[in-house]
């Protein structure tokens, strides 16, 4: 650890906050296996979520070292309650039609392309070797989701309408990204962290962009929702996990 | 399963005599029919059949396995699976480019799984209830198909046998990862264990019944015999698939559910009870439990994104005559 200050604890939840959006979005795609539009898109939803699945697999692990209690990837996933799942609220949200699943991934991606390069700068080897292997895959989420909103803004009416509403549904989730609380903020002073408030204008130069090909309109700044950072969520992760842990909560304390 | 491909089959053609042995000579020879060589109707039509079956049951197959992948008990688990389902749909994309050498659409294809005009393997209309269930598929449901795949490999039309050999290849894959689901299980907990058995209770009649009808009952066989097509009867590869997993289910400590089960020294392989044919034809016929929810979680896939498909199709189009736009400037 680079920084003796650091309190074990304050990284652990920073790493927790980062597995828990890949693994909850990674979720939210897997929904997805057999009910793809295509089977090309078939196959590309299931790779983008084992791609999101590897991320949190290996942030996990990295967050259990830095506990130290003995707590490995599969005991941070499945045994955790949601007051105690960190992750964003928008990698929550319900898959909806197709394109609110492509803008929410979309937004993500946006995200998540600057994040992981920045933190390639960490001064924590480990996390700069998550985000080197982590920001080639997002690229790839990025470009792929992006084409299939300029398809779907500039496709034909009824897509054009659906993909207005899921951009409206979700525009008021996407500022939570951004947020730097004092948690966030101590990591970043220890040269760990990314600081996230600095990707907002990469983030909308990149969805102003894609907008523009897709015919779409940036919805206002007129709401958002944040508290998934401190454990408070939506209604749906509740049901998310009650899928995800169903089996480590009923055969507690077994291999599979 | 893909035997099944071959039920109702009709290879009946109409080339004359002199075509026919000019064909029959190059499949004898083992030479590969590639998809712009002459070929007879029937065997044309037999192709389509069963490749098309085949990247169905490749498909709807996706469905039990997808039951599992929110629920997989680990995060390795949940990524094998995800892998895996895939895989399956990877072989199915494989397939229907197979099938469309010999001149069928994957839109004619799919329009005909979805009106309930083509099959796709009785096998996927059995429920996945238990996370078991899931390494029970890819012990013997994988290990099923790849007996029957294996000499697919061999098969005398080109596309198909070079799509088999890949697919085998990642099959064998995902049987030995069902069979470490299953040994993980056998080692573990009473429940476990218990939890193992009972999937294979369920599963094992099922895997038998892939390979399709007894020889006796199998019609058109001897024709696609001839063709290469298919190299081996029904009932060969069902033994040889009884003689392969049996002592794997020993190994497991699992007991299989046929009384009738006994090795024979003579013939060299086990003898085994009757299977439920009746159950095996109402399966095939639309009547097993899963069936309705099968068909109807691929038509509402279909349905429900119609918009997107054409979405994709209305912007190729605008761009195309963007394009087009522009060169007149």
């Amino acid at each position: 650890m680079p920084n003796a200050d650091l309190k074990p604890e304050t990284l652990f939840k920073y790493v927790l906050r980062l597995a828990d959006d890949q693994l909850i979005l990674g979720q939210r795609l897997g929904e997805w296996c057999g009910h793809a539009p295509t089977l090309e898109e078939e196959l590309a939803l299931a790779n983008i979520g084992l791609d999101l699945l590897g991320q949190a697999r290996s942030l996990y692990s990295y967050a259990g070292e830095i506990e130290g209690k003995g707590r490995g990837e599969d005991d941070l996933a499945f045994l955790r309650p949601e007051r105690e799942y960190l992750n964003a609220l928008l990698v929550e949200q319900p898959n909806g039609d197709f394109a609110v699943t492509i803008v929410r991934q979309v937004f993500h991606a946006a995200f998540m392309v600057p994040f992981w390069r920045a933190m390639t700068a960490s001064s924590d080897e480990t996390l700069a070797a998550i985000a080197a292997k982590s920001l080639k895959e997002v690229e790839y989420h990025l470009r792929h989701s992006s084409e299939w909103l300029i398809r779907l803004g500039d496709g034909t009416q009824e897509s054009h309408r659906r993909s207005q509403d899921a951009l409206e549904e979700l525009w008021g989730y996407a500022s939570e990204l951004f947020e730097m609380d004092a948690l966030a903020e101590e990591i970043l002073d220890c040269g760990i962290a990314v600081d996230a408030a600095a990707l907002k204008a990469e983030w909308d130069a990149t969805v102003n962009a894609v907008l523009e090909r897709a015919a779409l309109t940036r919805p206002a700044d007129s709401w958002s929702q944040s508290g998934g950072r401190s454990g408070r969520h939506s209604e749906h992760l509740g049901h998310i996990l009650s899928e995800l842990q169903y089996m480590q909560r009923t055969y507690p304390g077994l291999s599979w | 399963m893909y035997s099944q491909g071959l039920i109702g089959a009709d290879g009946s053609t109409h080339e004359d005599a002199a075509f026919l042995e000019a064909f029959q000579k190059r499949v004898d020879a083992e030479l590969k029919i590639e998809p712009n060589d002459p070929m007879p109707a029937g065997y044309r039509k037999t192709l389509v059949r069963q490749i098309a079956q085949h990247a169905h049951s490749e498909i709807v197959g996706m469905l039990p396995e997808g039951n599992w992948i929110t629920r997989a008990p680990t995060l390795r688990r949940k990524a094998a699976l995800l892998a895996k389902v895939q895989d399956e749909g990877g072989h199915g994309l494989y397939l229907y480019s197979a099938a469309e050498t010999l001149g069928v659409s994957r839109e004619e294809l799919v329009d005909q799984l979805l009106s309930g005009k083509a099959k796709y393997s009785s096998i996927f209309n059995y429920p996945a209830i238990t996370w078991a269930d899931i390494g029970t598929i890819g012990w013997l449901v994988d290990g099923a198909a790849i007996m029957n795949q294996i000499p697919l490999c061999r098969c005398s039309f080109g596309p198909y046998a070079r799509a088999m050999i890949r697919v085998c290849k990642e099959e064998s894959f995902h049987q030995r990862q069902g069979y470490e689901i299953m040994l993980t299980l056998c080692k573990g907990s009473e429940e476990q264990k218990a939890m193992a058995q009972d999937a294979l209770d369920r599963w094992w009649w099922p895997s038998l019944m892939m390979f399709g009808p007894h020889d006796a009952d199998s019609t058109h066989s001897d024709q696609s015999m001839a063709w290469k097509i298919k190299r081996f009867t029904n009932d060969e590869l069902r033994q040889k698939f009884i003689d392969a997993t049996v002592p794997q289910a020993e190994f497991l400590g699992l007991t299989m559910p046929d009384p009738d089960l006994k090795w024979n020294e003579q013939k060299g392989g086990y003898d085994h009870g009757e299977i439920d044919w009746d159950e095996f034809w109402r399966v095939v016929k639309g009547d097993g439990i899963c069936n309705r929810d099968r068909m109807k979680a691929r038509r509402k896939a279909h349905d429900d994104n119609a918009w997107v498909r054409e979405a994709a199709l209305a912007y190729a189009e605008k761009t195309a005559a963007r394009e087009t736009a522009v060169a007149a400037e």
